[in-house]
C-alpha cells in the first residue's frame, strides 16, 4: 500500500494514542538554568525563618520611624508624679490584661496594685508603662530602637567601606602588599575585640561617637577575609584574564569584573555583621560604656531596668523584646540569604 | 609542621607585644598624672618624676613597663581597693571565672552534642526543628537575655535557684548563671553537629559500615560521631570569645567575684590600672587559646595546614 494513496480521514478516532503526555514527560525544573537573582528570591521565600525576620524587621523599622510620635511624650519628658506606673493599653484593659495591675511582693504576701486607680488618673495610658523616673517607656524604646538601627547602618557602612576594600586591594595586588596587610588584620584579630572597645571608650569619652569609633577598628575584619578569599579564588579566572589584556586598570577589574560575581557572599556577610554590632551596643551599655542619658537605647534601656527587674518587671521587658526580636530577626534574613545566594552552602 | 607553629608562636608574640604597645599608650594617654596634688611644689614633682623615671623618653618607660608586666606586676588598684596590689585581686577572682566559664562551656558542649546528634538522626522530623529553633535563638540572642529570663522565673518566681551568687554554697548558686553562659555555646555546636552530621551520614563509609553489619550505638559513635566531630575545633575560636563577653555581663547580674564583674566595676569607677591589667589577662587568655587551636587544627587536619600556607604565600 503506498503512502499517498492512504486515506487518513477513514481511521478511526481512537486508532492513536497520545504517549509521552504532560504526565508522564520529564521536564527539567531542577537544574534548567535560571536567572541568578529570581532563583535566589524564589530560595528566599521559600524559607520561613527569613520571611518571618524580613516582616518583624519591617514592623521594628516602623514602630521605630512613627512610634515615638504615636504617643503625647517624648523620650526625655519626666512627670515625676507617675513614675512606676504598669503597661495599660486602650481596649485591651477591659480583658483584664494590660490594665495597669501588676504584682507587687512583699515577703510572702502578694499584692495587686494599680497605680493609675490609686493616682486617680483615668485617661492616662502608658503602653508599655512608665519608668522610675515617670518617662514613658513606649517612647523611650522606639527613640532607642532608632539608635539600634543607626548601629546597624553604620555597621552595613563599615563593612563595605573599609571590610570589602581591604580584602579585595589585598587579594587583588597579593604578595608583599597582601602580606603586610594581612599580618595588620591577624594582629589586630588576635587582640580580642572587647578589650579594643572597651580601652577606645575609655579614651573618647562614652556616646554614640566613640561606639561608632570602636566598631570601625574591629568590625571590618570578617567581611575582609571573605572579600580576600573570593579574590583569590577569581582572579585567575579568564574572564579577569581577559579584561587584563583589553587594557583595564586593576580598580575597574576589581570594582566592575570580579565584585559582581561576589555580591552573594557580600550581602550575606553585611548582614550577618548587623545583629554582631547591635549586639556590641548593647554589650556596652549594659557594662556602663553605653550613650549618656537622657538618651536612650535599647542597650541602656535594659541596663537601667534591669536594677529593679524582680520589682517592675515590665521596664525592663520591652526594650529586652524588642532587642531580641532586632536582634534575631537579623539573623534570620542573614541565614535564609546565605542559603538563597549561595546555594552551596546549604546547611552550614 | 615545625614552620607553621613556629610561625603562629612568633604571630602571637608580637600580637602581645602590639598590645602592651597599645595598653601602655592608653595609660599614658589616660587624664591626670599620679602626683595631683596641689600641695607638691614644682620641685618635689620634678623629683617625683625623676624617682619614678618618668621623665625617660618614652621608648625607656615602655620597656620598663613591658618588664614590669612580665614579671607579673600590674600595680595596685586606686578606687576598688586603694592600694591593692592587682595580683592580690586577681587571686581569688580569676579561678572562679575560669570555674564559671569551664562549666558553661562544658555544658554547652554536651547539650550541644547531644540536641545536634538528635537533630541529625531524626532529620526533618519536629526534633529536627525543635532543635533548629533552640540553635537559632542561641545564637541570636545575647546571653544577658537568658540570664535575666532564668533568674527572674526559676530564681525569682518560682525560688529553685538564688538568685545571687554565694560563695559558700558555689555549685547550686552557679546553676543558673552556668546554663545562661552555656547558651551560644550549646547552640553553636548543636548547629555543627547537626550539619556535620547529615553530611557523614550520607557519606559512601557509612553505607560501607552499615552493610558490614555494624549497626545501632556503635555505628553512630565510632564511625559517623567520630568523623562528624573533627572540624568541631573550628567553632572553638568564636565560642571562647563570646564566653569570655558574656561573663562580664553574667557575672555582674549574679554578681560573681570573678574578673568579669571586677573588669564592670574597674570601668564605671575609673579605676585604670585594673581595667588595663584585666585587658592584658583577658588577651592573653585570647590569643593562648586561640594559638592551641590553631596548632591543633594543624595537626589534625593537614589540609587546613597546607591551604593556610598557600594563602600566605600567594
Amino acid at each position: 500500500m503506498k503512502a499517498e494513496n492512504f486515506d487518513y480521514s477513514a481511521l478511526p478516532q481512537d486508532a492513536f494514542e497520545l504517549t509521552h503526555n504532560d504526565v508522564n514527560a520529564h521536564v527539567d525544573r531542577n537544574f534548567a538554568s535560571q536567572n541568578y537573582w529570581k532563583d535566589a528570591l524564589v530560595r528566599f521565600l521559600r524559607n520561613k525563618g527569613a520571611i518571618f525576620g524580613l516582616i518583624m524587621i519591617a514592623v521594628i523599622i516602623f514602630f521605630a520611624a512613627f512610634g515615638p510620635s504615636m504617643t503625647p511624650y517624648t523620650y526625655e519628658s519626666q512627670i515625676i508624679d507617675q513614675q512606676n506606673l504598669a503597661p495599660r493599653i486602650p481596649f485591651l484593659e477591659n480583658f483584664g490584661i494590660f490594665d495597669g495591675t501588676e504584682t507587687m511582693r512583699l515577703g510572702e504576701v502578694e499584692l495587686e496594685v494599680n497605680g493609675y486607680e490609686s493616682k486617680g488618673l483615668d485617661d492616662v495610658y502608658y503602653w508599655f508603662g512608665s519608668d522610675t523616673l515617670g518617662r514613658d517607656i513606649f517612647t523611650r524604646v522606639w527613640e532607642g530602637t532608632r539608635i539600634s538601627l543607626y548601629i546597624a547602618v553604620v555597621a552595613v557602612v563599615i563593612d563595605v567601606l573599609f571590610g570589602l576594600s581591604y580584602g579585595l586591594v589585598s587579594g587583588y595586588f597579593g604578595g608583599k602588599l597582601d602580606a603586610v596587610m594581612q599580618r595588620c588584620a591577624e594582629i589586630l584579630n588576635s587582640i580580642p575585640n572587647l578589650v579594643i572597645v572597651t580601652l577606645m571608650i575609655l579614651v573618647l569619652s562614652p556616646g554614640l561617637g566613640a561606639i561608632i569609633v570602636a566598631l570601625m577598628i574591629t568590625g571590618w575584619i570578617p567581611m575582609s577575609r571573605i572579600a580576600r578569599a573570593q579574590m583569590l579564588k577569581l582572579k585567575e579566572q579568564e574572564f579577569v584574564l581577559a579584561s587584563k589584556t583589553l587594557g583595564a586598570s586593576p580598580l575597574r577589574i576589581i570594582f566592575k569584573e570580579i565584585m559582581p560575581n561576589i555580591i552573594g557572599q557580600i550581602i550575606t556577610q553585611t548582614m550577618f555583621s548587623i545583629p554582631h554590632a547591635i549586639f556590641t551596643e548593647a554589650f556596652l551599655a549594659f557594662v556602663g560604656l553605653g550613650i549618656p542619658a537622657p538618651m536612650a537605647s535599647l542597650g541602656t534601656l535594659i541596663s537601667d531596668a534591669y536594677k529593679n527587674f524582680t520589682t517592675h518587671p515590665y521596664m525592663i521587658i520591652s526594650p529586652l523584646v524588642v532587642l531580641a526580636l532586632l536582634m534575631l530577626s537579623f539573623n534570620l534574613v542573614a541565614d535564609g540569604l546565605r542559603d538563597a545566594l549561595d546555594p552551596k552552602q546549604k546547611d552550614m | 609542621m615545625k614552620k607553621y607553629i613556629l610561625k603562629r608562636v612568633l604571630y602571637s608574640i608580637v600580637a602581645i607585644l602590639v598590645l602592651l604597645f597599645l595598653l601602655f599608650l592608653m595609660l599614658d594617654m589616660m587624664p591626670g598624672s599620679p602626683f595631683n596634688d596641689d600641695k607638691l611644689s614644682t620641685e618635689q614633682i620634678e623629683a617625683l618624676n625623676e624617682k619614678y623615671g618618668l621623665d625617660d623618653p618614652f621608648v625607656v618607660q615602655y620597656f620598663r613597663y613591658l618588664f614590669s608586666i612580665i614579671k607579673g606586676d600590674f600595680g595596685v588598684s586606686y578606687n576598688i581597693a586603694s592600694n591593692v596590689p592587682i595580683t592580690d585581686l586577681l587571686e581569688t577572682r580569676l579561678p572562679t571565672s575560669i570555674r564559671l566559664g569551664g562549666q558553661a562551656v562544658l555544658l554547652g558542649a554536651t547539650a550541644g552534642l547531644i540536641l545536634g546528634l538528635v537533630a541529625a538522626l531524626k532529620h526533618n522530623t519536629i526534633f529536627d526543628t525543635i532543635a533548629t529553633i533552640i540553635s537559632v535563638l542561641g545564637v541570636s540572642l545575647p546571653s544577658y537575655v537568658f540570664a535575666l529570663a532564668l533568674s527572674y522565673t526559676l530564681g525569682y518566681r518560682l525560688g529553685w535557684f538564688p538568685l545571687l551568687y554565694d560563695s559558700t554554697s558555689p555549685f547550686i548558686s552557679s546553676v543558673l548563671p552556668t546554663v545562661a553562659l552555656s547558651m551560644f555555646s550549646m547552640a553553636n555546636i548543636a548547629r555543627f553537629t547537626r550539619t556535620e552530621m547529615l553530611e557523614v551520614l550520607r557519606s559512601d563509609y557509612m553505607l560501607l559500615a552499615e552493610s558490614k553489619g555494624i549497626s545501632g550505638p556503635k555505628l553512630i559513635i565510632r564511625h559517623a560521631l567520630r568523623n562528624a566531630l573533627i572540624p568541631i575545633i573550628t567553632v572553638l575560636g568564636p565560642l571562647i570569645v563570646n564566653t569570655m563577653t558574656g561573663s562580664l555581663v553574667i557575672e555582674k547580674i549574679f554578681s560573681i567575684p570573678g574578673i568579669g564583674e571586677l573588669m564592670v566595676r574597674s570601668i564605671q569607677q575609673n579605676d585604670y590600672n585594673v581595667t588595663i591589667a584585666l585587658s592584658f589577662i583577658y588577651s592573653l587568655m585570647y590569643i593562648g587559646i586561640m594559638l592551641v587551636v590553631d596548632i591543633l587544627y594543624g595537626i589534625i587536619d593537614p589540609r587546613i595546614r597546607l591551604s593556610k600556607e598557600d594563602n600566605h604565600e600567594s
